[in-house]
Order: structure tokens, then C-alpha cells, then sequence
């Protein structure tokens, strides 16, 4: 929030923005308390066995083994506590909760581009409700960029040619800058943002106020009619093609008997290098896609799919229908 | 010059003049030389390039230049810094010196080997350095993909080549030391009474030998991709952007135990000499150079725990990174254990091995954090990791190399330095190093990110800290490049053996003749010092 002037504490907006804080508060009192200690010990060191103080017993020791042993086993166990509490939060940054809702998020040379379910669309910035989990969607059309919201305490890079994911649930209201934090050239400094947490009441005004003709899985749809892919893979088509009503999170069988779920990077894949995994039962005569699609069309392709159930990819599911507000189909 | 008496015959220096000699030598003593004055240009090269990064940074929108010109700025700091100083540094200077000279031997294994490997040096590094200022790069030193095999318009080809060059030189490095140690050990001296300063030099030249070929691969592959479109890393390309990570920090992990090994080999001279004290758990810390050089293989994962990687596999390399720490940590506390019942002087290389030891510490330390998964998300890619491995590198390593150019600054030279400028100059830059990267800790922790020529406002107080701090480290760097070059016109004779110390080196005269030793030097244990009768 804190625009100009300086700040000691950075704001703490995100589920894990707090757990995270007391493993760093944590682990600098950890480290402060052994670094002082060694400093101490080397300063009365210093002091008391001086050259010209001639009053202290400087014999020789013997059996360092046992003093060895000890700061080899005490330094592990602090590291192993150490692992396993960041272990634990690691798992959590990385599991996102089964309700989290979907945004998608592309990337460019010097650029954040947000895509919502609903159709709306942002530039450099992003809308989120407060108190629900968000699962974002990453990919980019050209470097590697990383999404960084410092308030968040959350970082993820975004690499061309497939999907990574952040989630997070923003616990406070505000705006927190979105910076980019993998070098990607020129303007990589410029390269940021703006995180809006709203109410969720003021959010679904947000939507409202911000939803264009079509949702993004009805994008999509468009997409496939106009792109030639119900041809093939329609209810009606003459094509021998898989039916892809339904296909997003199904267990597909592949010609080389090996099997693979249908995420969004399978179908990335599919789209964009249809050869290299082919669906068990039908010959490898589907065109690449590769460079006709942006990667928002990609996105809207995913989107639909997902939305479908199948068979038919006419069918929908209820729950991905158009948010309320956003009826337009 | 000419008051070379009777009996003794002339030093590795007082014989064969002219240029031509120097060029053609094959006395690791005078190669060494050569390589110090290529390390120290490269060094101020690269210092420039912080200088200006740090005017850069003075204000948040880019003070005195513009993003492109900064980019390329960072660029050549990194590529010069890492290698063209920090690698061959200790290796080629000190260790060229010292290492025949600690074992009994006259020269290295292979002493023609060790002359083209410092032409490799300057011809790669010469190379490098006109391309990078002819056009630039401004890929950052780590040439992540497929930024700089499909996106940068910059030199990144000619940039490669040279470090690809410069890469062999370091391989012939580690390859001569490997057989010096093992072959060229005097009567007497066996591995367990080798200095640590040889231990690290010879674990450290097996980390060199076994990782830049990869590196070398790695750099090949760029270089496939860029010039002929070989779809390697580009993803547009049928390529995985990963798989170069993955490549670079198997190499570029180990080059960071490559710059710290030879530091912590060289601080375990330094210390027991001005404590009066035998090393605190010789053998200990051998299995400590050992065990971080083998495990250094195995970390290079930590790198990439936001790059998409798997979460068990980042926990794996986790793991291992906590596993590499314990015996950096022994060698901290086994340095402070040496001072335990000492008779503890504090001339110039104490104070700067004193600095490394504290330094070093607290970039270990921040290491830790970064070693957590969990934190290394909101940290990653911030000053946070700036601040880290500069306490490391240049804290660490450039500390000890100072250390160590003073230490043993007589016994090459023959000359004396001016010990309150030196002591004077070691605790300014202990100041100034804390000044310019403690803020940086601050600066990653509140999300400023690397790489930034411009930055948010509120960033800037830290900002101009970091930079005031760089104004005193760099007149420290600077001071000793006078009052050294003074002693070396006008220091007094230093004699052989002025700290009174215990090496094989120190048996001989100052400086050293060709042959290195006139007499057979005498081997007892390693670090037999005794307290001076009270």
C-alpha cells in the first residue's frame, strides 16, 4: 500500500503470508543467535589469548574428536527441524484447495496478461476476491517470466511451451505490486503490476462491470467452430477423431499403450504437436496447430474443453455455465 | 638490485628479463605472476561495472543510464567477475605459486600445460571482454533460455566462445594440479600432512576438471540453438527451457565451491600462523574440503525451486543443500576453535582471514533460508540472493584472496608492505562490505528484485545505503594496489620467513629461487606451531 517512503514491514495479504513470516522471523532469530555466539567466542578468543597477555594457560588440548562429533550432529538436527517445517509449508504453497477458481495468466516481453472464467480481461493488473482461493494459471508466449507478489510472499516462473501454477487466498484488501522477478530483457524492470483484492461483493460487481460478450470456455467454443476443430472432433464429424466431450482430467489411452491424464498440458500438446501423443485406436492425421494459435486461444481451447461433459463437446457442465451477471451466449 | 651475494644464486625473478622470457616461461612461480596481473585487470574490469551498477541504482528510475546499457552492465560484471576473476583467482595465483612450493616439488606435473593455460586465459578473456564491450550482452551471466538462444540480439555467440575457451584453461589448471599432488609430493610428505591449503587445491581441481566440461556442453548447446536453429531449449523449437537450467547449475553450483574451496583452504594457513595454534581438527577439516566437494555435485537443484520443478524434487535437493552445509559449518567452528588457547597476533592477513571467517558465516547462514523451499519462494531472484552470494563470493572469497596476497605477499615479492595501510585498508573494507550488501538483505526480504534498473520508490533509502557502502569498499580495493605497488619498488627486504611460520614454502629464501628450494626443506606434521616461551 505504502507507495513512496520507506517500509520495514511488508504487508502480510495472503494465507501464507503469515506461516511463511514466522519461518523467516524464525529462522534470522536462529541465525542471529549463532552468529552472535560464534562472534562472541571469537572476540573473548581474540582478546583473552592475545600475543602480549601473559597470564592465561596456552597448552595444548588434546582429542578434538568428541568436540568434532558434537558440531557435527547438533548443526544437522537444527538443519533437519529446519527442512521439515519448510517442507511442510512447500507442500501447502503447492497444493492448491479443490475450490480455488481459475484465472489465467500469459505472459510476454514486457507484459502480464489476465484472462478471467467469465470472458474479462486485464492488462498489468488482477482482480481477486478477498477470502477465496485463486489458482492461476501461467504460461508464456516467449521468455521465462516469474509472477512475484512480495505481499503474497509468493513467487512462481512462467515458462514458455507449458502451464505452471500459484495459488494463494488474499486476507487483506488492497492493492500490492506484481512485479516480474526472472530476467526476460529490455524493460524487465517495467515489467509489473498492480493486485487488487476486493470484496467479494465489489468483486462480482468487478466481473460484472468487466464481462465482454462470452465467457472464456464460450471464446473457446467460437474458437473451435472457427478453427476447424469440430469438424473432425464434432458430434457429427465423418472424421475418425476422438470424442472430446468430457476429455479434460479422463485417463487417455495412447497408441504406444502408455496412458496419460488429459490436463491442460496434454491438450496443449495435443493441439500444438498432435504426433507426439497419439490417442490409442486412431491414425496420427491431425494437423499441427503450432503458430496459428496465440496463447490465449490456447487458453480459451483449454477453457472450453474443460467446460464440456461429455460425450459431445456440445454438452456443459453446470458449473463452468457463465458466472452470474455474464449471460450472454 | 645487483647486491645479490656470493653464495646465493639469483631469484625465480633476478634472471631472464625481458618481456620475452616472462612469455615463455614455464615457471609455475612466474605463470602465476602472469596470471595475477590478468586476474587484477579482470578484476577492476568488473569492479567498474559495479560502480556504475551502483550509480545506477542511486535513483529509482535509472540514474545514469538507460535499461539496455544496464542490462549489458550486469551482464559484464557477471560474466567478467565470475569468470575471469572469482574461478581462476586463488587457483591460478596463489596456487600456481604455492602448491609446488608447499609439497617439496620444483614445478608443477606439467609445466608447459600450465603456460598455455594462461594464454588460453587472456586470449579467452580478451576475447570476451571485446565483445562485451564491442555491442554487449545482455543476457546476464547465467544465459537463461531461450532468452538467449531465440530473444537477445546481443553477442551472446561471441561471448560463449570466449568463455568456452577460458573454460579449457580452467580444466588445465585442475588437471596439473591433480597430478602435482600426486606425483610431485617430497619424500615424507603424505597426504595427511599436506597443508589444507593443497587439500582445497586439489579438491577444487577435481570439481574444475569434472564440471566444465559441462559447462562447455551446456554453452555448445547455446550456441547449436542460436546459430542453427537446433531445437534444444526453445520450446518453440521442440526444446525444454529446464533442461538448460539443469545443465547450467550442474556446472555453475560446483564453480561456486570452485571460488569458495580455495578461500576456505587458504584462511586455514592464515589463521594457525597468527594464533601460534595447530589447526583445530586437521583431519576433519580434509573430510570437510572432501565432503563439500562431492556434495556439491548434487545441489545444483536449489536453484530452480520456483523454475517449475517438482515439489520432490525440490525437497530432495533441499535436502542435500542442508547436507553440504554441515561441513562448512565445521570449518567455521574449527577456525574459531584454532584461537582457543592461542597466542593471537593481529597483523594485515589476520585481519582479513578474520573478516573472511565472520563474512562467510552470515552468507552461509542466508544460505540456509535459500536452502528452504518455503522460503526460497518469496525470496528467490530478489537482492535477497544478491546480498547472499556477494557475502559469500566477494566477503568471502575476495577476502581470503587478500588475505592471502598479503600473507605470502614477502615470500613472492621479498618485499615488505606497509602494515597500518594494510591493516587500515582490511578494516575499511570489512565496513564498507557490510555497508554496500547488509542493506541488500533488507531490500530482497521487502521484494526488490534482481535485475531492476528501475525500481519502486520505496526502495531507494536501502538503495543509496548500498551504494554510499560500495564507495568505501571500492577505495579499499584501490588502497592496496598503491601501498603493494609501493613495497614493490620500495619495501624493504622482507626476509625469508617473516611470520615465523611453518609451511615448506617458508623454508626457502624470499624470493624463492627457479628451482624453489636450494636444500631439501624439512616435512614434520602440518601447522607444528608451539607458543613462544612466556
Amino acid at each position: 500500500m505504502n507507495q513512496s517512503g520507506f517500509q520495514w514491514f511488508l504487508p502480510a495479504a495472503s494465507s501464507i503470508s503469515g506461516p511463511l513470516d514466522m519461518l523467516w522471523w524464525a529462522m534470522v532469530g536462529i541465525c542471529t543467535f549463532v552468529a552472535l555466539g560464534v562472534f562472541v567466542v571469537m572476540w573473548l578468543f581474540c582478546i583473552r589469548y592475545r600475543r602480549g597477555n601473559a597470564e592465561v594457560d596456552r597448552a595444548l588440548s588434546h582429542g578434538t574428536r568428541p568436540v568434532e562429533l558434537t558440531w557435527i550432529t547438533v548443526p544437522f538436527v537444527l538443519f533437519v527441524c529446519m527442512f521439515v517445517w519448510s517442507l511442510f509449508l512447500f507442500v501447502r504453497i503447492h497444493t492448491p484447495p479443490a475450490d480455488a477458481q481459475t484465472i489465467y495468466v500469459v505472459a510476454k516481453q514486457w507484459m502480464w496478461k489476465v484472462q478471467h472464467p467469465g470472458g474479462q480481461r486485464e492488462i498489468n493488473a488482477l482482480h481477486v476476491p478477498l477470502g477465496q482461493p485463486v489458482r492461476l494459471t501461467m504460461t508464456s508466449q516467449d521468455v521465462i517470466h516469474s509472477f512475484y507478489v512480495p505481499a503474497f510472499r509468493l513467487k512462481q516462473d512462467i515458462l514458455p511451451g507449458r502451464y505452471t501454477q500459484l495459488w494463494f487466498t488474499a486476507t487483506q484488501l488492497g492493492s500490492f505490486a506484481l512485479e516480474c522477478t526472472q530476467y526476460c530483457g529490455l524493460d524487465h524492470s517495467r515489467m509489473g503490476g498492480r493486485v487488487t483484492v476486493m470484496r467479494p461483493a465489489d468483486y462480482a460487481r468487478w466481473l460484472e462491470g468487466h464481462a465482454g460478450p462470452l465467457t472464456l470456455a464460450g471464446q473457446g467454443q467460437a474458437l473451435f467452430r472457427a478453427k476447424g476443430c469440430s469438424g473432425c472432433h464434432g458430434a457429427n464429424a465423418s472424421v475418425h477423431a476422438p470424442d472430446l466431450g468430457g476429455i479434460y482430467g479422463r485417463v487417455v489411452h495412447l497408441s504406444d499403450g502408455s496412458t496419460v491424464v488429459a490436463d491442460n498440458r496434454y491438450i496443449r500438446d495435443s493441439i500444438l504437436l498432435p504426433d507426439k501423443q497419439v490417442v490409442a485406436g486412431y491414425a496420427p492425421i491431425m494437423p499441427s496447430f503450432s503458430g496459428q494459435l496465440s496463447e490465449e486461444e490456447l487458453i480459451e481451447l483449454v477453457a472450453y474443453l474443460k467446460s464440456t461433459t461429455g460425450p459431445g463437446t456440445g454438452n456443459r457442465r453446470p458449473d463452468q455455465l457463465p458466472a452470474s451477471g455474464n449471460t450472454a451466449q | 638490485m645487483n647486491a645479490i651475494s656470493a653464495e646465493a644464486p639469483p631469484s625465480f625473478l633476478n634472471r631472464d628479463y625481458g618481456l620475452w622470457a616472462w612469455l615463455t616461461t614455464h615457471d609455475h612461480k612466474r605463470i602465476a605472476i602472469l596470471y595475477s596481473i590478468g586476474i587484477t585487470f579482470f578484476f577492476f574490469l568488473g569492479g567498474i561495472a559495479a560502480t556504475l551498477i551502483r550509480l545506477n541504482l542511486v535513483t529509482p528510475n535509472g540514474a545514469i543510464m538507460n535499461a539496455e546499457t544496464y542490462n549489458k552492465t550486469f551482464t559484464f560484471h557477471g560474466v567478467v567477475m565470475v569468470w575471469f576473476f572469482l574461478i581462476p583467482s586463488i587457483p591460478t595465483t596463489l596456487g600456481n605459486f604455492l602448491l609446488p612450493l608447499m609439497i617439496g616439488a620444483r614445478d608443477v606435473a606439467f609445466p608447459k600445460l600450465n603456460l598455455a593455460s594462461w594464454y588460453l586465459y587472456i586470449i579467452g578473456g580478451l576475447f570476451t571482454v571485446c565483445a562485451l564491450i564491442e555491442g554487449g550482452v545482455d543476457t546476464g551471466w547465467t544465459f537463461y533460455t531461450p532468452f538467449s538462444t531465440m530473444f537477445s540480439n546481443t553477442n551472446v555467440f561471441l561471448v560463449i566462445v570466449g568463455v568456452f575457451i577460458t573454460g579449457f584453461s580452467t580444466i588445465f589448471t585442475g588437471i596439473n594440479f591433480i597430478v602435482t599432488t600426486h606425483t610431485l609430493r617430497m619424500p615424507g610428505m603424505t597426504w595427511f600432512r599436506l597443508p589444507l591449503f593443497v587439500w582445497a587445491m586439489y579438491a577444487v581441481s577435481l570439481v574444475m576438471v569434472l564440471a566444465t566440461p559441462v559447462l562447455a556442453m551446456t554453452l555448445a548447446l547455446i550456441g547449436l540453438e542460436r546459430g542453427l536453429g537446433v531445437g534444444v531449449f526453445d520450446p518453440a523449437l521442440g526444446g525444454d527451457p529446464l533442461l538448460f537450467q539443469h545443465l547450467f547449475w550442474f556446472y555453475s553450483h560446483p564453480a561456486v565451491y570452485i571460488m569458495i574451496l580455495p578461500a576456505m583452504g587458504l584462511v586455514s594457513e592464515v589463521i594457525p600462523c597468527f594464533a601460534r595454534r595447530r589447526i583445530f581438527g586437521y583431519n576433519f577439516m580434509v573430510y570437510a574440503i572432501i565432503g563439500i566437494a562431492v556434495i556439491g555435485f548434487l545441489v545444483w537443484g536449489h536453484h530452480m525451486f520456483v523454475a517449475g520443478m517438482s515439489v520432490y524434487a525440490a525437497l530432495i535437493f533441499s535436502i542435500l543443500s542442508f547436507i553440504v552445509a554441515v561441513p562448512s559449518a565445521i570449518k567455521v567452528f574449527n577456525w574459531t576453535a584454532t584461537l582457543h588457547r592461542g597466542s593471537i597476533s593481529f597483523e594485515a592477513p589476520m585481519l582479513y582471514a578474520l573478516g573472511f571467517v565472520g563474512l562467510f558465516m552470515l552468507g552461509g547462514m542466508t544460505g540456509l533460508m535459500l536452502a528452504e523451499p518455503a522460503l526460497d519462494v518469496p525470496l528467490h531472484d530478489t537482492y535477497f540472493v544478491i546480498a547472499h552470494f556477494h557475502y559469500v563470493m566477494v566477503g568471502g572469497s575476495v577476502m581470503a584472496y587478500l588475505a592471502g596476497i598479503h600473507y605470502w605477499w614477502p615470500k613472492v615479492t621479498g618485499k615488505s608492505y606497509s602494515e597500518p595501510l594494510a591493516k587500515f585498508s582490511a578494516i575499511l573494507m570489512f565496513i564498507g562490505f557490510n555497508l554496500t550488501f547488509f542493506p541488500q538483505y533488507i531490500l530482497g526480504y521487502e521484494g526488490m528484485p534482481r535485475r531492476y534498473h528501475a525500481y519502486l520508490p520505496q526502495f531507494q533509502v536501502l538503495n543509496i545505503l548500498s551504494s554510499g557502502g560500495a564507495s568505501i569498499l571500492a577505495l579499499s580495493y584501490l588502497l592496496p594496489l598503491l601501498y603493494l605497488g609501493w613495497s614493490l619498488f620500495r619495501g624493504a627486504p622482507a626476509g625469508n620467513n617473516p611470520w615465523n611460520a611453518r609451511g615448506l614454502e617458508w623454508q626457502t629464501t624470499s624470493p624463492p629461487p627457479k628451482e624453489n628450494f636450494l636444500t631439501m626443506p624439512v616435512v614434520q606434521e602440518p601447522y607444528a606451531y608451539r607458543e613462544p616461551a612466556p
